[in-house]
């Protein structure tokens, strides 16, 4: 159980809202075009949907996507999270505006 | 299943693109922009019922003197952007959106299809929900790791806020095969970005930036700065430019400079800071259009840019930083690849002459400077204060230490002529041509019809009919 959210997270029940994962290019399907180190990697895919089963993690489950189309694959997150952000501050940049605003008072036309 | 990708792409856009098809190697351009049936005014209209375009043209008066702090004195032009933020989803995306959304509907079609990692799924999406179709949006998201790039893990995150389906790929060109798998699962519509009706929605972009710039400055604008990746962009805003009278504005396409990074590298993916506006797309969508997702790509930049230049990554960077300090505006980072070239370009022109940006983009968690710089670092890249020269894709990113760093490199349009007139070769497998199809290169190119004679001869090409 997820402290903050009060979520099942290891398992899901049906009705959870979940991303599944499968291969659809494996290794040797890759198109010609690609270089050699993404020739050496199958091509992934995730996807998020309701589990229409309950299913543990790493386990087949069928799920009902937005667009209404029922597609299994291996369940790898149940209620999966935004992992993205602002990211952390940074000093080459947070200067930038003092700097500019400097340049721009010693700027003759601004007298 | 590529057997069957003809009878696909026919179905899903409802264009059958053997009807344009002119000689051995050209077809009808204009005939095929005429197919998508929809004039200015009647696409000013569909986008007007879901609350796209007539956005904000904005004076960027602070950039503008500082600017002129740098400039010969009498330069340094008046800047404007055209707030493309402003449209539902938050981009100029939302224009190229709007008629295949509409189109899809109007044909009764339940559903539409996107392939794209950028703010045009959003689009997509959000026109999507307006008119009440379904819609799946297929991304190129992660490397093998299953780490995702945060600006389009943030472009993901937007399209299932308008109740669209994501399919989130790892790296590589197959995700327009599993799109096309999709179009034939679901008989949805294909909303690709480069059919006639994706280029069409743009046109009233350039025409909005002609009649505003007019009636704000009692000038058209001197030079039209566009952010050129697919080509799209500056496809459709020279259109609009020409149509609504501002023939005379010299058209500038800017691309952040990712040399050396493979697109389709599975270990290159994460170690750049911009996924969109970048070389990576802009020069091969250049040199050969038609490497898109349908036969004919409506997008055909060369026939429209005046002049092509480059930026690096650290000065999209830091005026990104100066519009949100300067001007109040928070906004890109990718959007203003355009912005960072304008200013240089502003720099060298007369003070009375007027440069529009014409786009801004949202901004958001993952698609910010401090996103992107963080992962940046994170991914072994090196950032650090200095001139835009120190820059290497995928190894260091340097942000400007003073306004007057900024600079652009051109890119010589003759070199992207030269290498599209190879790929038309090598793609058609011709050996001989007519004056048909040497008009139509010259055409598509830009380029004389001496100069196309020139460069197919180099290539080994017969020059008359068989």
């Amino acid at each position: 159980m997820d402290q903050g959210t009060g979520m099942e997270r290891g398992r899901a029940r049906r009705g959870d809202w979940v991303q599944i994962h499968s291969v659809v290019l494996s290794v040797g399907e890759r198109s010609p075009a690609v270089p050699p180190e993404t020739a050496a990697v199958s091509l992934e895919l995730r996807l998020k949907g309701f589990a229409l089963a309950e299913a543990e993690l790493g386990a087949a489950v069928p799920v009902r996507t937005a667009a209404g189309r029922e597609v299994r694959g291996t369940l790898v997150a149940v209620w999966p999270r935004y992992p993205h952000d602002f990211g952390e501050p940074v000093p080459e940049l947070i200067p930038v505006g003092g700097e500019l605003r400097a340049i721009l008072r010693e700027d003759p036309h601004d007298r | 299943m590529m057997a069957r990708r003809a009878a696909i792409i026919q179905r899903s856009v409802g264009v059958d693109y053997s009807l344009f098809e002119r000689g051995r190697l050209g077809f009808d351009y204009e005939a095929m922009m005429a197919e998508a049936g929809y004039s200015l005014e009647q696409t000013r209209a569909i986008q007007a019922e879901t609350g796209v375009g007539r956005t904000p043209l904005l004076e960027l008066k602070t950039l503008t003197r500082l600017v002129r702090g740098f400039a010969r004195p009498g330069h340094g032009a008046r800047l404007f952007v055209k707030d493309e933020a402003a449209n539902p989803s938050g981009s100029f995306k939302d224009r190229r959106a709007a008629l295949s959304c509409y189109h899809a509907r109007r044909h009764g079609f339940a559903g539409v299809i996107a392939a794209t990692s950028g703010n045009y799924g959003a689009a997509v999406a959000s026109q999507a929900a307006m008119r009440g179709l379904k819609c799946i949006v297929v991304q190129e998201v992660f490397d093998s790791q299953g780490l995702g790039q945060p600006e389009i893990v943030e472009k993901g995150r937007r399209c299932e806020a308008f109740g669209a389906e994501v399919i989130q790929l790892t790296v590589g060109p197959e995700l327009f095969y599993v799109a096309l798998l999709l179009l034939e699962e679901t008989g949805f519509f294909n909303a690709s970005l480069y059919t006639p009706f994706a280029i069409a929605g743009v046109e009233t972009l350039g025409a909005e930036v002609a009649e505003e710039c007019l009636a704000r400055t009692g000038r058209s604008p001197d030079v039209v700065v566009v952010t050129h990746a697919g080509g799209g962009n500056v496809t459709g805003t020279a259109r609009g430019l020409r149509k609504a009278g501002a023939e005379a504005a010299m058209v500038v396409g800017a691309s952040v400079d990712l040399a050396g990074l493979h697109m389709a590298s599975d270990t290159d993916f994460n170690r750049k800071s911009f996924t969109t506006g970048h070389t990576g797309f802009g020069v091969p969508f250049a040199t050969w259009p038609d490497r898109a997702d349908v036969p004919r790509n409506a997008a055909r930049p060369l026939r429209y840019l005046d002049r092509y230049v480059t930026v690096t990554q650290g000065e999209v960077f830091y005026v990104t930083e100066a519009l949100a300090q300067l001007e109040g505006l928070e906004r890109g980072p990718a959007g203003n690849t355009s912005l960072a070239a304008a200013m240089v370009i502003a720099r060298d022109l007369p003070a009375e002459q007027v440069v529009v940006v014409q786009e801004t983009e949202y901004t958001g968690a993952g698609k910010h400077p401090s996103a992107q710089l963080t992962f940046a670092r994170q991914q072994g890249v090196e950032v650090c204060r200095g001139a835009p020269a120190a820059n290497v894709p995928g190894k260091r990113i340097a942000i400007p230490r003073r306004p007057e760093e900024l600079s652009v490199t051109d890119y010589p349009l003759a070199d992207l002529r030269r290498s599209y007139l190879k790929q038309a070769v090598k793609a058609s497998g011709v050996t001989a041509v007519g004056q048909a199809d040497i008009a139509f290169l010259a055409e598509d190119t830009r380029g004389t019809f001496g100069e196309v004679v020139e460069s197919l001869e180099g290539l080994g090409v017969r020059i008359g009919e068989e």
